[in-house]
């Protein structure tokens, strides 16, 4: 039995992980035609941001609660001073965008490794979250259901301000159709910097839940980002749905493949079922449809 | 007439630039003699000049710098006491970038454009592997200071690291003397986990020990949870740990959390080191790991080095079996031109046999065939603070044998 | 003066290609040491696959991260020739390359069996590439999956190459990747004399590549790559097959950094996954937007220009060049997208006629890829 509860277990935590790093990427992707290369570095900055918050807040058992609302302010700054600096420059040529944040990917990555040095720093698990229950056979680990309830959280939270605030009402008609929003009074430029400080702070969010499987390290970010593109990929853009059932998909259909064959053949298999995807559906799984979209 | 003109034009550029290349043809089939491995290592001046070639940037910097650390250590004292045959050493040092083709493209240049008499250095196999063409073509020397795979011998590259008869194999007997019946693999997906496990497991054969689980993850990848739920599903005795680099972060985590401990399933690894222990983020104290050297080795060799190291590179830096094999190297090839009386790579070569350096770990001794050199193997358990308590032994220096062909067990084309 | 300025267009592309060829073939050898050479041996193999990227990216519009897994297949079809050529010179006609025997069971896959000829070897180094790519071409560009879909798809491919490389060891060496080799199609490769025929090979390749590219952006079809690249629906609508073309141009382009690839693996004595992962797609990247990505021979020379840079930069600052690198792209594609050379053919314009003219190869703004974004 548990040759089925694990990876389905395991598998729905690693997903649950995918979706708040590719939430962050859905919403700029989805808004502005960013891709964002750098966004993986921004879950390297929450997981630093972890560390750095348990050397102060010694109590680990406090301290991964004080490190999220941390960690998303710390990324969703990075994110903010991105926007600012370079990528309000060249909205209109989003491949370019792409390979300068190729750029600040690379940076970002040099600057942790002679911060905070090449070996990486140790991240306490609290002691809440340190144990297991047995799930038919399967010790599932606290952690893991903690990173799913975080993402559950997250999401919940982007879907209240989608939906029930002011500047989701922005969001969302930003992302129906730019034009049409900047003639009705909506100032595309402010609500462009939120999202983008909104996504980058997701990812912070994200790099907590990593320093507890990883610890940090400068290359962190890199593990992450190519699966979570996958899912954005195929999970269409513009509507959240289709990021959230991708994320579990990827990440249990990876578990499953690890568990039947190997982590490697695991990476190969999923890509490849992703590229089969895109052949049913190139436009991922939703997508919104209106004029503006073309 | 137009097209024509362009395509005549065309026509020329091409033709030109063969006729530019043949010239530069003249080439030799394989056989013919080629007079390239002249030496141009200069030994009139009063210094000598050697290579140092780790990779400073890049993901091995990390543990490559350690070690050029304790290469320049090795240096300066070597010229503070007068130097090889009364010449100081003038370290040329070079980054190695972690890619096998630029440690390919520095070593060259250090032996051919530096015109160094010896270089340092290397750690992967990778870069190990891509020198060794470049090493034995120029006819130099490379001294190399890792624990690796073993099934390798070049006569222009000196081992100083431990092979798997000194290292996996005596890790086994300690396992088999603590009465293990089951053994669980755990490794890095890459060449030296594959091959230490296919020793391990003719070994564990020979020895009655059951093999109940092998898995292996990519070297980035750090999310073990499926790996290690079926080592709790297997109940192993020990877990044998060859996983490389920060996954073992994630190794180690994925193992606590799914409520395994020391007490029930104990570890016992081979690159963890007195670094990596303090970065997991978990307390592993009480696992264990096989080496040839510990902080904690008591000698007065030992005391001198750490010290030696802690003042120069401040008391908080650990000293670890790689740093140690480095350190040894420079010393050894220190012995080995005075007992030659030269720099001479062939005169190095015969002389070599049996010469000694009392090193931090022990006597160790260089065997003339194989150019691996003898070491003491030891099991150290994990204390509280992060340093090794050393619980076995093999008393003695093991010979180095790095094809196995003492062991009537191994049989290199089995599974 | 309208004369000349054809007759500029027509020849003055022609001449900067063979005075790439003169530096490259008669100049370097003559100033530079064995060793220095074959480093820029290297560097030309990058520039080979970078004309590709150059003709993909630039005038087709294609964001091609993930050239590393087509050099790579170049790279490993030479590779495994050459080991088993080493094989064969020492243990007869049916010996397998060493590491099969240390790390596997001394038994060699069927597939590299072909390998041992070298026409098959010189075949496969073209149809290779050029089989993956149209397979991967043609799902890709019949569903209209494009650009940051597609770049994102090609950058996944070279992750996942470089991870099915590393562990596959007993087929490919994983990790360390093949090496050892001792001789070039019969040539000992440690000979001083062969090396620079090598040299010289990769450097004949470079310029045929070039003139090869030349010809294609002055024919029609280049004409209507570029159209796709800057508005995809209208030459839809004029009746041509946009994903036709694009395939073309991505064929092409794979086949070059395969042709880059096979020639890296002599030069350098290795191919491992470290030369073909993500890391080393960007690299490439880096030098097409470095000297000019629609360009001519930006392409090629910001290839030359990134791969010297690393070398002497990695020696001067070992910690530093990745600064360098991430700067590079940085500063250049916000203030310079249309690269270093653009600078030169704005000169150029502005010299030939009183009025800037408009030149085909300025950068593009492609609004038209916000499409799928938008």
């Amino acid at each position: 039995m548990d040759a089925f509860t694990t990876p389905l277990l395991a598998g729905t935590a690693t997903g649950a992980l995918l979706l708040i790093a590719a939430l962050g990427l859905a919403l700029t992707f989805g808004q502005m035609g960013v891709i964002n290369m750098a966004h993986g570095e921004f879950l390297m900055a929450g997981a630093y941001t972890t560390y750095l918050t348990q050397q102060v807040v010694t109590s680990t058992d406090l301290s991964i609660l004080v490190a999220l609302p941390v960690a998303f302010l710390v990324a969703g700054a990075l994110g903010l001073l991105l926007e600012v600096a370079i990528i309000q420059w060249m909205y209109r040529r989003p491949l370019d965008t792409l390979l300068v944040t190729v750029g600040v990917s690379l940076l970002l990555q040099q600057l942790a490794k002679d911060v905070f040095g090449a070996q990486g720093d140790p991240v306490h698990t609290p002691g809440w979250l340190d144990g297991n229950i047995d799930v038919l056979g399967y010790h599932w680990p606290f952690r893991q259901m903690f990173t799913i309830v975080l993402a559950g959280a997250a999401l919940a939270g982007l879907g209240a301000l989608l939906r029930y605030t002011a500047y989701g009402r922005r969001i969302r008609a930003t992302v129906q159709n730019r034009d049409l929003a900047e003639t009705m009074g909506v100032s595309t430029r402010a609500v462009d910097r939120v999202t983008f400080f909104v996504g980058s702070g997701l990812a912070g969010i994200g790099g907590v839940a990593v320093s507890l499987i990883s610890g940090t390290n400068p290359n962190l970010g890199t593990t992450y980002i190519i699966s979570a593109f996958l899912v954005v990929v195929a999970g269409g853009l513009g509507q959240l749905r289709g990021t959230v059932i991708a994320a579990f998909a990827v990440g249990v259909v990876t578990a499953f493949f690890t568990d039947w064959f190997s982590s490697s053949m695991a990476q190969v298999l999923t890509f490849a079922l992703v590229v089969v995807f895109l052949q049913l559906r190139p436009q991922g799984l939703f997508t919104v449809r209106a004029r503006g979209l073309a | 007439m137009f097209q024509s003109r362009t395509r005549f034009a065309t026509g020329t550029v091409l033709a030109l630039t063969a006729a530019l290349s043949l010239s530069a043809c003249g080439g030799s089939k394989s056989g013919e003699a080629s007079a390239s491995s002249a030496s141009c290592v200069d030994t009139s001046g009063d210094t000598i000049k050697l290579g140092f070639l780790n990779s400073t940037s890049g993901a091995m910097a990390i543990s490559e710098q350690t070690v050029r650390d304790s290469l320049s250590l090795a240096a300066t004292q070597i010229n503070a006491a007068g130097g090889i045959l009364g010449k100081k050493i003038e370290p040329v040092v070079e980054d190695g970038a972690s890619d096998p083709a630029v440690f390919a493209e520095k070593i060259e240049k250090l032996l051919t454009g530096d015109c160094v008499a010896a270089v340092f250095g290397g750690w992967t196999s990778a870069s190990r592997k891509a020198m060794l063409p470049v090493v034995e073509a120029d006819n130099g020397l490379l001294f190399y200071p890792v624990q690796y795979e073993g099934l390798e011998a070049s006569k222009n590259i000196y081992y100083t690291g431990a092979t798997t008869n000194q290292q996996i194999i005596p890790a086994m007997d300690f396992l088999k003397s603590k009465g293990v019946k089951t053994l669980f693999l755990a490794g890095s997906d890459y060449v030296f986990p594959r091959t230490a496990n296919k020793i391990i497991k003719q070994y564990a054969a020979e020895l009655g020990i059951e093999i109940v689980g092998e898995e292996y993850v990519p070297l980035d990848d750090d999310d073990w949870t499926t790996q290690v739920a079926k080592i709790v599903e297997a109940k192993p005795d020990f877990v044998f740990n060859t996983i490389n680099g920060s996954s073992n972060v994630g190794f180690v985590k994925a193992y606590y959390e799914q409520g395994l401990s020391a007490k029930t399933t104990p570890i016992i690894s081979v690159s963890i080191a007195e670094e990596e222990a303090p970065a997991m983020g978990k307390d592993v104290t009480g696992q264990f790991a096989a080496w040839n050297y510990f902080q904690s080795v008591k000698s007065p060799t030992n005391d001198a080095f750490i010290k030696a190291f802690q003042d120069e590179y401040g008391a908080d830096r650990p000293t670890s079996d790689p740093m140690e094999a480095a350190y040894t190297s420079l010393y050894l090839y220190k012995a080995l031109v005075e007992k030659a009386d030269s720099f001479d790579v062939d005169e190095i070569n015969d002389a070599a046999d049996g010469v000694t350096f009392d090193a931090p770990e022990g006597t160790v001794t260089i065997d003339g065939e194989n150019h691996h050199i003898a070491k003491t193997a030891l099991i150290g358990q994990i204390n509280a603070d992060n340093q090794f308590d050393v619980v076995w032994s093999s008393e003695k220096p093991i010979e180095p044998d790095p094809f196995l062909e003492g062991y009537a067990w191994w049989d290199p084309s089995a599974e | 003066m309208k004369q000349l300025q054809t007759w500029g267009r027509t020849w003055g592309p022609l001449l900067a290609i063979a005075l790439v060829a003169v530096a490259l073939l008669m100049v370097a050898p003559a100033v530079l040491s064995p060793f220095r050479l074959n480093n820029l041996g290297k560097y030309v193999c990058w520039a080979i696959a970078g004309v590709g990227i150059g003709l993909a990216w630039g005038r087709g519009g294609m964001l091609v991260m993930g050239q590393g897994v087509f050099f790579g297949l170049g790279g490993y079809a030479m590779a495994m020739h050459l080991k088993l050529e080493a094989a064969m010179a020492s243990g007869g006609p049916d010996a397998v390359p060493d590491f099969m025997v240390l790390y596997g069971d001394g038994t060699m896959p069927g597939w590299w069996e072909p390998f041992r000829s070298g026409a098959f070897t010189l075949a496969a180094i073209v149809v290779l590439p050029a089989l993956v790519a149209v397979v991967l071409g043609w799902a890709i560009f019949k569903r209209r999956v494009k650009g940051a879909y597609f770049a994102i798809l090609t950058q996944a491919l070279a992750v996942v190459f470089a991870t099915l490389l590393v562990a596959t060891i007993k087929q490919t060496g994983g990790f360390n990747g093949l090496n050892q080799f001792t001789q070039f199609f019969g040539y000992n490769l440690y000979d001083p004399v062969n090396k620079r025929m090598i040299y010289s090979i990769a450097s004949v390749a470079l310029v045929v590549c070039l003139v090869l590219v030349w010809q294609l952006y002055r024919s029609r079809f280049g004409e209507l790559l570029v159209a796709t690249r800057d508005a995809e629906e209208r030459v839809r609508f004029l009746g041509h097959d946009p994903a036709n073309i694009k395939l073309v141009a991505f064929v092409l382009a794979a086949v070059m950094a395969s042709i880059g690839g096979a020639l890296f693996a002599p030069i350098t004595g290795i191919i491992s996954p470290s030369d073909v992962d993500a890391t080393a797609s960007i690299l490439l990247i880096a030098g097409v937007a470095l000297g000019g990505r629609a360009l001519l021979l930006g392409p090629a020379l910001g290839a030359l220009a990134v791969g010297f840079g690393r070398t002497t930069l990695s020696e001067t600052f070992p910690d530093q060049w990745t600064y360098f690198l991430g700067l590079l792209f940085i500063v250049v594609i916000l203030f310079l997208p249309a690269g270093l050379g653009s600078m030169w053919s704005q000169a150029l314009g502005r010299l030939r006629s009183s009025r800037p003219t408009p030149t085909r190869a300025s950068a593009p703004t492609p609004t038209d890829e916000l499409e799928v974004a938008r």
